[in-house]
C-alpha cells in the first residue's frame, strides 16, 4: 500500500483500525461493483440476500400448503399442485436456503473472524455465489413450465421418466448439479481459508467454535455433495439414455437410489445445523459475559457429529426392505450421535450457568433455540428405534420432528446470529423490542404450528397427502396448525421489518456493541475492503476481550462501546 | 411447557391417546411397539424436564443484575465426562428394551386355537407354521388384496378370491401380508395393526397382524405415490373367523359369475364379429 509509516500515536480507547490515506480507484457504477466484487463481505451479504428472498418464497409454499390441509376435503389446491408445491418448498428450503444462508454468514464471518483480509480464493468465492443464483433461477423457472412433482428426496421410479414425464425433474436434477457444485467450490474455499489463513497465533484450540462448525460443514459438503451428484446423474441417465439404474422392470434397483441419496441428505441435515450450532456458540457466552463452557468439547462434539453422521443414512429408511440386522446396526448410530449433541446442549446450559445474562434479541434467540432443539433431537430418538419408527415414519410426527430440527433449530439460531451481526454487517443496530416481539410472535406460531403435528402424526395422518376426509379426528390438530402458521409467518414479517428500517434509522453500532470475544469486533462496523490493516496476534480463544483488557490496563478507561450499555445495567 | 407434558403424561390413558402415543389396540405388534414408545416417552420427558428446568431457572436467576459478576467458568472435566457418559447409558438402556422388545414385534404369534385357515412357508412364520396369507399389491393409486397360500405367483390364475381397497381378515387368526408393488413405491400402514411396510417394486417385503377383536381398521398409503397419493386408503375389516370364511367363498363366487359372464360376453362379441 502506497502509504507513508503512521506516526506513533497514544493507545486509543476504543480498539479500532485506523486507515491512513486512501486512494479510491475509478469509480463504477455500484451494481457493476455487486456483480464484480470478489470481496468476501459483499459477496457474503449477497448470500445472506439471495437465501433470505428463497426462504420468503419457501415460506409462501409452506403456507399455501397450510390453507390447503386446514380443513378436510379442501379444493384450495389439487394433487397435482400440492405435490409440486411440496417438491418445490422442501427443495427451497434446504439447497437454496438453509445451507447457502450458512455459506453467506460464513463468507461473511470466517475471514474476520480468524484475521484474514479476504478467503482464499476470492474469485472462486464469486463463483459460487453465481452459481447458486443460476441454480435458484433454473429451478424457479419450472413455475412457468412444468415443476417437479415427486417431492425434493425424488424416489424413483416416480421420479422416472414413466411416471414423471415432465422436465421439471430434470431442472431439478440441473438444480442439484448447479448448487451443489456452488456447495463445493465455497467449501474447498472455507478448508483452505480455515487452514491456511489464521491470525498469528490463533491455533487449532484458539479457533471461533463458528469457525470450526464451518471447517466441518465445508468437510461434510465435501463428503456429501459427491454422492448425491453421482445419484441425480445416474437418475438423468435412467430418465434419458435408457440406463437401469434404478428400474426394477430391468433389474435395477429402487432402494440403491434410497442409499445413495440419504448417504448425502443425512450429513446434509448436520450441513445445515452445524453452523447454526456453531453461531449460538458465540452468541452465548457473549451475551453470558462467560467464557464458553468445554470449548474443547464443544469443538470436539462438533467433529464427532460429522463423523457419525455418514454412518446413519438408513434411518430414513426403516420401512424399505432392509435386514434386522441393518436397521440394528443404524439405530445404534443414530443413538450415538444424540450424545455429542447432548453434551452440546449441556454446554450451551452451563455457559449461561452464573452468567451475567444480557437478554437481547439474539439471546432470546439462542435460548428458544435451545428448547426447541432438544424438543426435535429427543422426538429423534423415537425416530431412531425403529420398531417405533415403523409407525412413526412418513407421518406428520416426521414433518414436527424435522421442523423442530431445521425451523427451530437452523432458523432461530439464524435469527440469533442476524441480530448478533447485523450491526457489524451495516454499522447500524436493528430495534430491540421489536425484535423480541418477533421472537415471541415466532416461538408461538413455531411451537403452534408444528407441536400438534406430533399429534396428527401419532393418530395416523400421513405426510405429503394433499387431502384428507372429516371424522379421521385430524381435523382440529390441522386447524391449529394452519392458524399458527400464519402466526410465524407474522413473527418473521416483524423481523423483515425491523431490518427495512434499521437499515435507515438504527441506532449506530460503532465497532463492538456486544463487547464480543472474537476479532470481527476488531473493525470498524461495516469493516471496510480486506478488513484489517493490522492482524492483532491471538492468544486466546476470545481475542477481542484480550485486547479490551489491554487497553483498559494501559488506559485506565473502562470500555464503554456502542449499545450494550443498555442491556448491561452494570 | 414442561408443565403441559407433565400434565399431558398424567392424562395420557385415557384423554390423549393418540395425542402423544401411537395408535394401538387392534393387533399385539402394534401394542408392543405402542408401549416400547411410552417407556421411551418417560425417559425423554424426564430428560427434557431436567434441560428445560435449568434453562428456564439459569434465565431467570442469572440475568445482568447491578454488581452482579459472571463467574469466569472454563469448563468442568468431571462433569463433563459424567454427563457424556449418562447421555451414553441412556440410550444404552433404550437399545436394550428394544432389542428386548423386539422379537414380539417382528414374530408373529400363533393363531388362537381353531381359527387356522392355511398353512403357508412365506415369512415370517408363527411357531406351528399356520396362518392366513394375503397378498397386498399396491398400484397407482389403489390397493389390490389376493388372499390364500401362494398368492405371490399366482395373482391371477390360481382363482384366489381378491378385493381391491378393502381387507376382509379373520379375528384371531396371524395374518402375514406379503406386499409388493407394480408401479412405484407405496407404503402398506393401517396403524393400529402395526408399523408400515414399503411396496416397493422388485421387492417383496413382508409383515403381520393378529387382530385381537373384530373392528373396522382405517390406513392409508405412506409413501408419496403420485397426484393421487391422498386418495390411497386402506380399511380392514376385521370379522370373526366362520365370517371370514363366509365372505370368502362368495367373493370367490361372486367373481367366477363376473368372469363367466365376461366370458360369455366376450364369445357374443367375438363371434358376431364385434371384438
Amino acid at each position: 500500500m502506497a502509504v507513508t509509516a503512521p506516526p506513533v500515536r497514544p493507545v486509543r480507547p476504543v480498539p479500532q483500525v485506523i486507515t491512513d490515506t486512501v486512494v479510491k480507484p475509478r469509480q463504477t457504477k455500484r451494481w457493476v461493483e455487486w456483480v464484480t466484487t470478489t470481496d468476501h463481505k459483499k459477496i457474503g451479504i449477497m448470500y445472506l440476500v439471495l437465501t433470505f428472498v428463497f426462504f420468503l418464497l419457501g415460506g409462501i409454499e409452506a403456507l399455501l400448503m397450510r390453507v390447503q390441509l386446514s380443513v378436510p376435503n379442501s379444493t384450495f389446491l389439487t394433487g397435482e399442485r400440492y405435490n409440486e408445491l411440496l417438491t418445490i418448498h422442501g427443495t427451497t428450503m434446504i439447497f437454496l436456503f438453509v445451507v447457502p444462508i450458512m455459506a453467506g454468514f460464513g463468507n461473511y464471518f470466517v475471514p474476520l473472524m480468524i484475521g484474514a483480509r479476504d478467503m482464499a480464493f476470492p474469485r472462486l468465492n464469486a463463483m459460487s455465489f453465481w452459481l447458486l443464483l443460476f441454480g435458484g433461477i433454473v429451478f424457479y423457472c419450472t413455475l412457468f413450465f412444468n415443476p417437479p412433482e415427486a417431492g425434493w428426496w425424488s424416489y424413483p421410479p416416480l421420479s422416472s421418466i414413466q411416471f414423471s414425464p415432465s422436465g421439471g425433474q430434470d431442472a431439478w436434477i440441473f438444480l442439484i448439479h448447479l448448487t451443489g457444485i456452488s456447495s463445493l467450490l465455497g467449501a474447498v474455499n472455507f478448508y483452505a481459508t480455515i487452514a491456511n489463513m489464521r491470525a498469528p497465533g490463533m491455533s487449532w484450540g484458539r479457533l471461533p467454535l463458528f469457525v470450526w462448525a464451518i471447517l466441518v460443514y465445508a468437510i461434510l459438503l465435501i463428503i456429501a455433495i459427491p454422492v448425491v451428484a453421482a445419484a441425480v446423474t445416474m437418475l438423468l441417465t435412467d430418465r434419458h439414455f435408457g440406463t437401469h439404474f434404478f428400474d426394477p422392470t430391468a433389474h435395477g434397483a429402487p432402494v440403491l437410489w434410497q442409499h445413495l441419496f440419504w448417504f448425502f441428505g443425512h450429513p446434509e441435515v448436520y450441513i445445515m445445523i452445524l453452523p447454526g450450532f456453531g453461531m449460538i456458540s458465540e452468541v452465548i457466552p457473549v451475551f453470558s459475559r462467560k467464557p464458553i463452557f468445554g470449548y474443547k468439547a464443544i469443538a470436539a462434539a462438533t467433529v464427532v457429529i460429522a463423523f457419525l453422521a455418514t454412518l446413519v443414512w438408513a434411518h430414513h429408511m426403516f420401512a424399505s426392505p432392509l435386514p434386522i440386522v441393518v436397521m440394528g446396526f443404524f439405530m445404534l448410530s443414530s443413538f450415538l450421535i444424540g450424545v455429542p449433541t447432548g453434551v452440546k446442549i449441556f454446554n450451551w446450559i452451563s455457559t449461561l450457568w452464573r452468567g451475567s445474562l444480557m437478554m437481547t434479541t439474539s439471546l432470546y434467540f439462542a435460548i428458544g433455540f435451545i428448547a426447541i432443539f432438544t424438543i426435535g433431537g429427543i422426538t429423534g430418538i423415537f425416530l431412531a428405534t425403529f420398531p417405533v419408527d415403523w409407525q412413526l415414519t412418513d407421518t406428520y410426527f416426521v414433518v414436527a420432528h424435522f421442523h423442530y430440527v431445521l425451523m427451530g433449530g437452523a432458523v432461530f439460531s439464524i435469527m440469533a446470529g442476524l441480530y448478533y451481526w447485523f450491526p457489524k454487517i451495516t454499522g447500524r443496530m436493528l430495534n430491540e423490542p421489536l425484535g423480541k416481539l418477533s421472537f415471541w410472535v415466532m416461538f408461538i406460531g413455531f411451537n403452534m404450528t408444528f407441536f400438534v403435528q406430533h399429534a396428527l402424526g401419532l393418530s395416523g395422518m400421513p405426510r405429503r397427502i394433499y387431502t384428507y376426509g372429516p371424522g379421521l379426528g385430524w381435523s382440529t390438530y390441522n386447524l391449529i396448525s394452519t392458524i399458527g402458521s400464519f402466526i410465524l409467518g407474522v413473527g418473521i414479517l416483524l423481523t423483515i421489518i425491523n431490518v427495512a428500517r434499521s437499515l435507515r434509522v438504527g441506532k449506530i453500532a460503532g465497532p463492538d456493541p456486544w463487547k464480543g470475544n472474537t476479532l470481527e469486533w476488531f473493525t470498524p462496523s461495516p469493516p471496510p475492503p480486506n478488513n484489517f490493516d493490522v492482524i492483532p496476534r491471538v492468544r486466546s480463544v476470545e481475542p477481542m476481550r484480550d485486547i479490551r483488557r489491554q487497553v483498559e490496563r494501559e488506559t485506565g478507561v473502562t470500555q464503554k462501546t456502542g449499545g450494550s450499555e443498555r442491556f448491561a445495567r452494570v | 411447557m414442561a408443565s403441559a407434558v407433565a400434565v399431558a403424561l398424567l392424562l395420557a390413558p385415557a384423554a390423549f391417546a393418540n395425542f402423544i402415543t401411537p395408535k394401538a389396540g387392534g393387533s399385539p405388534n402394534a401394542n408392543k411397539i405402542d408401549s416400547l414408545y411410552k417407556i421411551i416417552l418417560y425417559i425423554a420427558a424426564v430428560v427434557f424436564m431436567i434441560v428445560v428446568g435449568t434453562l428456564v431457572y439459569s434465565m431467570f436467576k442469572f440475568r445482568a443484575k447491578k454488581g452482579a459478576v459472571a463467574a469466569q467458568i472454563h469448563g468442568n472435566t468431571r462433569l463433563e465426562v459424567s454427563w457424556t457418559v449418562a447421555a451414553a447409558l441412556i440410550l444404552v438402556a433404550i437399545t436394550v428394551v428394544t432389542f428386548v422388545k423386539l422379537g414380539g414385534i417382528i414374530n408373529p404369534p400363533n393363531s388362537n386355537p381353531g381359527v387356522v385357515l392355511s398353512a403357508s412357508t412365506t415369512q415370517p412364520t408363527p411357531p406351528n407354521g399356520k396362518q392366513v396369507t394375503i397378498c397386498v399389491q399396491g398400484r397407482q393409486y389403489i390397493w389390490r388384496y389376493t388372499y390364500g397360500s401362494g398368492c405371490l405367483n399366482n395373482y391371477f390364475t390360481n382363482k384366489l378370491p381378491y378385493s381391491y381397497q378393502e381387507m376382509e381378515a379373520p379375528a384371531g387368526a396371524t395374518v402375514v401380508l406379503d406386499i409388493q408393488s407394480t408401479d412405484v413405491i407405496h407404503s402398506w400402514w393401517v396403524p393400529s395393526l402395526g408399523g408400515k411396510v414399503d411396496a416397493v417394486p422388485g421387492y417383496t417385503t413382508y409383515t403381520w397382524f393378529k387382530a385381537l377383536h373384530p373392528g373396522l381398521f382405517h390406513g392409508q398409503c405412506a409413501q408419496l405415490c403420485g397426484r393421487n397419493h391422498a386418495a390411497m386408503t386402506a380399511l380392514v375389516n376385521v370379522v370373526p373367523p366362520a365370517q371370514y370364511q363366509a365372505w370368502l367363498n362368495q367373493q370367490q363366487r361372486l367373481i367366477t359369475q363376473a368372469n363367466d359372464r365376461v366370458g360369455a360376453l366376450r364369445q357374443y362379441l367375438t363371434q358376431s364379429g364385434q371384438l
